[in-house]
């Protein structure tokens, strides 16, 4: 079973990494949101605007995430923290935008009929799509996120500033949400696909998931909310639901019959 | 691979009753007919006849609503896998990935077919095709020819003993579609059970051993040949130097003649059996005091039978 879906997977890679537009999607975004916080935690740090920084100028919740980081360390790791949801939008909109040219372009150059026609299962063809979707996309994020933390030991004036990234509130958020929140971005992708004929329309439409993602950024920057464990918990909890109702979905939709004759 | 332990059917293919609707509209309906190793099978009929549905009922990729059919002893329905296995499938387009190499796009699918030797298999088919010096090139720089050629390959990789074929030839230059057809009569020579889908009657007529014409159901089936005779007989034309009208009242006499039609100084008979029935033809002709320059048979081409067919059904619906 593995062959054929490894098979598939290849094929994906070979074929979409072919885009120039995929390609700089999954290098560059991943780069882009690893330097944007870096870049703000360098010139807050050199501005010398944290210096008298006390734990009661910070949001109240704020210094319970901290646990025992004095005033000035706080404030570094709030400033680290509030950049965490750029890092759960990358597992989002790269397997939009790999499923999307995949799917979509399986369609447009009528590849799928002579696919449907091997030996192969839907189900073995619908998890190797999900697998070359969501690999590179998981990889891109704990790649950054290592960058990340590898850039903050460097610009963070105390170590254990950095050790707070590697706290259970982080590790489960990068290894477990992003993951969930990849496959959710698949399941997406491939629902949109089934119905339009432009990746780039298929790409724009799914990236309507990534909204409340964009949403949850401005909250916490905007010290609306603040994310701590218990949010991250939910959101892990939320997206197992979610995603099993996705891939239920993702499943129907993706039956031969369904896609030779109702895939327009 | 398939299992080799499987027993081959008398029929390659066997369908029996095939119907397949989609919502309120019948795309196939009741369709019967078998399909023995090594013939060459022909599906004909216009646009939306269900041609295109057949073929993707017989290859396992979509289900009948009612019916049964068995492939290489298979049956549609509860063996999929295992048809899929034993059939190559050439849809109308070729659906190649055109970023990729021919021989990347052959070594993708022969994975899937589960082939044990992929590389071998791969070289072997872009050898027998004239493609494997172009093998590291990608699809998009091919001509249609060596796309469709490359389609064809990858229908073959996994050495099916049914090929389903949708327009083989379409869109090819006359000396590429005639590589084709010759390349599928060899394939007809290995004893493969091939059905092909195609608008080109004259294709049809000279690879074909037996014709199905559908227009959702199926309206005839028999050799080429057959269909002729049976909707034309067969006509003997007669050259008169002189062509007079009682020529026509004594050849209606004849008990055998079917037909006799005029046109400037030519005498169109239709008969059962011209090998006996022309001598006496010949005979009659010249007791009456006809001059005949020339004699020849009037063949009617697969193009008649075809809209003849599709004509008489088209009155029919309307009576």
């Amino acid at each position: 079973m593995m062959d054929k879906v490894w098979a598939v997977v290849r094929k994906e890679w070979a074929e979409v990494f072919k885009n120039r537009f995929v390609l700089f999607t999954v290098s560059f975004l991943p780069l882009l949101f690893t330097v944007i916080p870096l870049i703000t935690l360098y010139t807050t740090g050199t501005s010398g605007e944290m210096g008298g920084v006390s734990l009661e100028d910070l949001p109240p919740g704020m210094s319970a995430l901290c646990g025992g980081l004095d005033g000035v360390a706080c404030a570094q790791y709030a400033i680290i923290s509030q950049f965490f949801t750029l890092f759960m939008m990358v597992p989002v909109i790269i397997p939009i935008t790999i499923a999307s040219y995949s799917i979509v372009g399986e369609k447009t150059t009528n590849t799928l009929e002579p696919l449907l026609a091997t030996p192969i299962t839907t189900m073995e063809l619908l998890a190797a799509k999900e697998l070359a979707a969501a690999i590179p996309a998981i990889l891109a994020t704990w790649g950054s996120y290592l960058l990340y933390a590898i850039g903050a030991r460097i610009l963070a004036e105390r170590p254990e500033v950095v050790a707070k990234m590697f706290d259970p509130f982080w590790l489960l958020a990068i290894f477990a949400v992003g993951p969930l929140l990849a496959i959710a971005g698949v399941c997406i992708a491939i629902m949109v696909s089934s119905r339009v004929n432009d990746p780039r329309v298929a790409e724009q439409i799914s990236a309507i998931f990534v909204l409340p993602l964009i949403g949850l950024f401005i909250a916490q920057t905007s010290g609306v909310i603040l994310i701590n464990e218990k949010i991250i918990m939910w959101m892990a909890a939320g997206l197992v639901v979610v995603d099993t109702g996705l891939l239920c979905f993702a499943t129907q939709l993706f039956q031969r019959e369904t896609i030779l004759t109702r895939w327009k | 691979m398939s299992d080799l332990t499987h027993t081959l059917p008398e029929n390659m293919i066997l369908a029996e009753g095939l119907v397949k609707t989609f919502g309120e509209v019948i795309a196939v309906d009741h369709l019967t007919f078998t399909i023995e190793a090594g013939e060459i099978f022909g599906l004909l009929g216009p646009n939306g006849a269900g041609k295109t549905t057949t073929i993707r009922m017989l290859g396992a990729l979509i289900a009948p609503t009612a019916g049964h059919a068995q492939v290489a002893g298979f049956n549609i329905g509860s063996q999929d896998r295992d048809i899929r296995r034993c059939v190559g499938f050439l849809p109308e387009s070729p659906g190649l990935y055109h970023a990729l190499s021919a021989e990347r796009n052959l070594a993708f699918y022969a994975r899937l077919y589960e082939v044990e030797d992929v590389p071998s298999k791969v070289e072997q088919y872009l050898r027998m095709l004239n493609l494997w010096e172009r093998r590291h090139q990608p699809v998009s720089t091919f001509s249609k020819g060596m796309r469709q050629k490359l389609a064809i390959a990858r229908a073959l990789l996994h050495e099916p003993r049914v090929l389903l074929l949708d327009e083989p030839t379409s869109g090819l230059d006359p000396e590429m579609a005639r590589l084709v057809r010759e390349f599928i009569s060899s394939l007809k020579r290995e004893g493969r059970a091939i059905v092909i889908c195609t608008h080109n009657l004259d294709e049809a007529d000279r690879l074909c051993d037996r014709i199905a014409v559908l227009k959702t159901r199926l309206l005839a089936l028999d050799t080429p040949a057959a269909l002729r005779r049976k909707l034309y007989g067969r006509s003997v034309v007669f050259h008169l130097k002189n062509l007079e009208p009682n020529y026509i009242q004594v050849l209606k006499t004849l008990n055998f003649v079917i037909s006799v039609q005029t046109m400037d100084n030519k005498v169109l008979v239709t008969l059962d059996n011209p090998e006996e029935q022309n001598p006496v033809l010949v005979r009659t002709l010249v007791e009456i005091g006809a001059e005949i320059q020339f004699i020849g048979e009037l063949r009617r081409t697969l193009e008649d039978v075809y809209l003849q067919l599709v004509k008489a059904d088209k009155e029919e619906i309307q009576s």
